[in-house]
């Protein structure tokens, strides 16, 4: 493990000033009991052993790392490779963090999972953990993200899970995430939130983060088995951020590893038409530092604090707030983070399905635009592994109005 | 070190102490459904007993609140209610009435504006303190250093959920009085009150000599006369918000609350009434 990687977060979950805990006082003796809880897992070898037999045989570890050899020769530049996080059961790379928390939540004695979701990838993964242990599961979709993407509604509803729709404020994820957080201070001795991705309070980005960290360390091994050397560029797309740092944290120590985190563009620049926090550097205003649901990271708000409306056509990415360990990462610069429009999301989309026979989620199509935006300009023997997140079957709707 | 704060708010409770007369602390959020309306609200609220108002500041992402203060939230959103309006309408009541005035409010607002230039502007308007929802002992060094030089009260919650360690940081952290959540939950209005709340308040007595406010889920006379003996101050939300929207105007808001704030602030005198003549 990398020397950078291993200084954050800080004993009060601080990434340099982001993260923290900003809760009411009633979810703090859990947030405390919740990251002793984790401490005694990752300290017991019997609940790796567990996590690492379920993420094998149930989820389908290691994901394969694809040479996207069309798609090398379509874009006439760097060599791209594929982190196939889509190919895991449930379709994207949600269930790692799902089954370290669900077995978490057993651990603990909780009967009950609660999660927010947006595309409803999470939702679904929280559904299909919670079947596999068998736990009762209520999943809170706003109901504007229930509507594109009505698939995984069904398949939660399939899965026994409740999913209860949020019809307050822009009816997204950040509503969703409201709704959950209502739900765990009422029902807090009993329930587990299974939060569902690098955002939310201490202990959750640092704990969300290690459960996706297996998406990097599989990819190290595997391209240096296949390159005999590691990557110039990872690139992934940025929600709240848990499959970028799930890519990026087991090369932050690498210093020649690049990486680009790929925001949600939106149809504009202009506050309320974009969920980018931290590409201001590419002209997307409003983002400023600030604390929500839990966190202090980069938000997009008005100058009065009030938190902004944004807009994607992909749901995964539709937020205001993005993860503190990102936004310490930008401020560093070790990473670099740039936003994809939604024409740009869904022309990648196309790309990728007819160059590779893969058609890949909304969310993972704002990496893999970046990827066609800047592999032809890079040198041949560049290296790019592009995190794969999710498949597009959730999309279908969406993709079928630009066939 | 604990720092020691005479404002309008310890005075008021020593005057109940006194008195041997459970407070009433009313809450309503600023701006619902404007600014103007508020301004009516709060004085007649002063004017039928309130013995502390909190002034709710809305924000777009109330996840402490139940659905009542969440469309209060949104209404007064809507009205175009700023922070900065809310600070105003203390200005503006300050002369009008001596009621001690708690900002209520969840931390982003609080923050973006910066924390010196909050605790300066309510200083200046005649606040006396502030409460913020998300935001415990922990995280609060910078924010406490604000109010505390500017001599305003810094309100923390307890929780049913807090550990007697917490309860210490809490009782350390706070002045003026402590706000006990008398469930876990968000608030609102309940039937019955929580079994275990007397345990709760007994626990957090034994962390602090500071009055004690319950709140969440208190909303009728009954719920008040049993806090009588148990607490120092009855918190109502709610159970007034309700009021406001179902008002069809300011000046019915205005007449409905004062008159259900009436009847909460003659159960409270009897709440302890009753206890006195228990012993």
């Amino acid at each position: 493990m990398s020397v950078a990687a291993q200084t954050w977060p800080d004993a009060r979950g601080r990434f340099g000033p982001y993260g923290g805990r900003y809760v009411p006082e009633t979810l703090m003796a859990p947030l405390e009991e919740l990251e002793r809880a984790y401490e005694a897992a990752r300290a017991d070898a019997s609940f790796a052993a567990h996590l690492n037999a379920e993420l094998k045989d149930f989820a389908g570890r290691p994901t394969p790392l694809q040479l996207a050899s069309r798609l090398t020769e379509h874009l006439g530049g760097a060599r791209i490779y594929l982190k196939r996080e889509d190919l895991l059961h449930t379709g994207a790379h949600k269930i790692n963090n799902c089954l370290g928390q669900g077995l978490l939540a057993v651990r603990m004695g909780k009967k009950r999972i609660i999660a927010e979701t947006g595309a409803g990838q999470h939702g679904v993964a929280s559904a299909t953990v919670a079947a596999r242990l068998g736990l009762e599961c209520v999943v809170y979709m706003g109901t504007e993200d229930m509507e594109r993407q009505r698939l995984n509604v069904s398949r939660m509803r399939m899965l026994n899970a409740e999913v209860v729709g949020v019809d307050a404020g822009s009816r997204t994820l950040k509503d969703a995430i409201n709704e959950a957080m209502r739900d765990w201070v009422t029902n807090v001795r009993t329930t587990h939130y299974l939060l569902g991705s690098v955002l939310g309070a201490h202990p959750y980005p640092r704990m969300v983060r290690d459960f996706h960290a297996c998406i990097g360390r599989e990819a190290r091994a595997q391209i240096l088995a296949a390159e005999k050397r590691l990557p110039d560029w990872l690139v992934a797309c940025v929600g709240g951020g848990s499959n970028a740092i799930g890519l990026f944290y087991e090369f932050l120590g690498d210093a020649s590893v690049k990486m680009i985190g790929v925001e949600a563009g939106g149809r504009g620049t202009g506050l309320g038409e974009h969920a980018a926090r931290l590409a201001f550097q590419a002209g997307f205003s409003g983002a400023r530092p600030g604390v929500l649901q839990g966190t202090y990271s980069c938000v997009l708000q008005t100058p009065d604090g009030q938190i902004a409306p944004t807009h994607s056509v992909s749901a995964g990415l539709d937020y205001p707030a993005v993860g503190p360990e990102h936004a310490w990462l930008a401020e560093q610069g070790r990473a670099e983070y740039t936003a994809a429009s939604d024409e740009a999301a869904i022309d990648a989309a196309r790309t990728l399905a007819r160059t590779e026979g893969i058609i890949p989620a909304l969310e993972s199509a704002h990496a893999l635009a970046e990827v066609i935006r800047r592999a032809p300009k890079m040198k041949h023997g560049e290296i790019v592994i592009a995190n794969l997140s999710g498949r597009g079957d959730k999309d279908m709707e969406i993709l079928e109005k630009y066939l | 070190m604990k720092t020691v704060i005479t404002t309008r708010i310890a005075r008021r409770f020593e005057e109940l102490r006194r008195a041997g007369e459970l407070g009433l602390v009313a809450y309503i959020t600023a701006g619902d459904p404007t600014l103007e309306a508020s301004e009516r609200i709060v004085l007649a609220l002063a004017e039928a007993g309130a013995d502390v108002i909190e002034l709710g500041v809305p924000f777009s992402d109330p996840l402490a609140d139940g659905p009542v203060i969440q469309r209060a939230s949104e209404r007064a959103l809507h009205s175009g209610t700023t922070l900065r309006g809310v600070l105003d309408l203390v200005g503006r009541l300050r002369t009008k009435t001596e009621v001690p005035f708690v900002l209520f409010s969840y931390y982003n607002p609080v923050l973006q504006m910066g924390l010196e230039k909050f605790a300066a502007a309510a200083a200046e308007v005649g606040a006396d303190g502030a409460l913020i929802t998300d935001i415990t002992p922990e995280e609060a060094g910078d924010y406490r250093a604000a109010m505390h030089a500017r001599e305003l009260d810094t309100v923390f919650l307890a929780a049913p959920t807090s550990t007697e360690a917490r309860l210490k940081l809490i009782a350390e952290a706070s002045t003026g009085f402590l706000y006990v959540i008398s469930r876990t939950g968000v608030t609102g209005a309940q039937n019955a009150l929580a079994e275990e709340l007397p345990a709760l308040v007994r626990r957090v007595r034994g962390a602090t000599s500071l009055p004690i406010a319950v709140g969440f889920g208190i909303s009728h006379p009954g719920h008040v006369s049993l806090l009588g003996g148990l607490a120092d101050a009855a918190v109502v939300g709610s159970a007034l918000v309700a009021e406001i929207e179902k008002a069809q105007s300011a000046e019915a808001a205005a007449t409905a609350i004062a008159a259900k704030a009436r009847m909460l602030k003659e159960a409270a005198r009897r709440g302890i009434s009753r206890r006195e003549s228990s012993r």
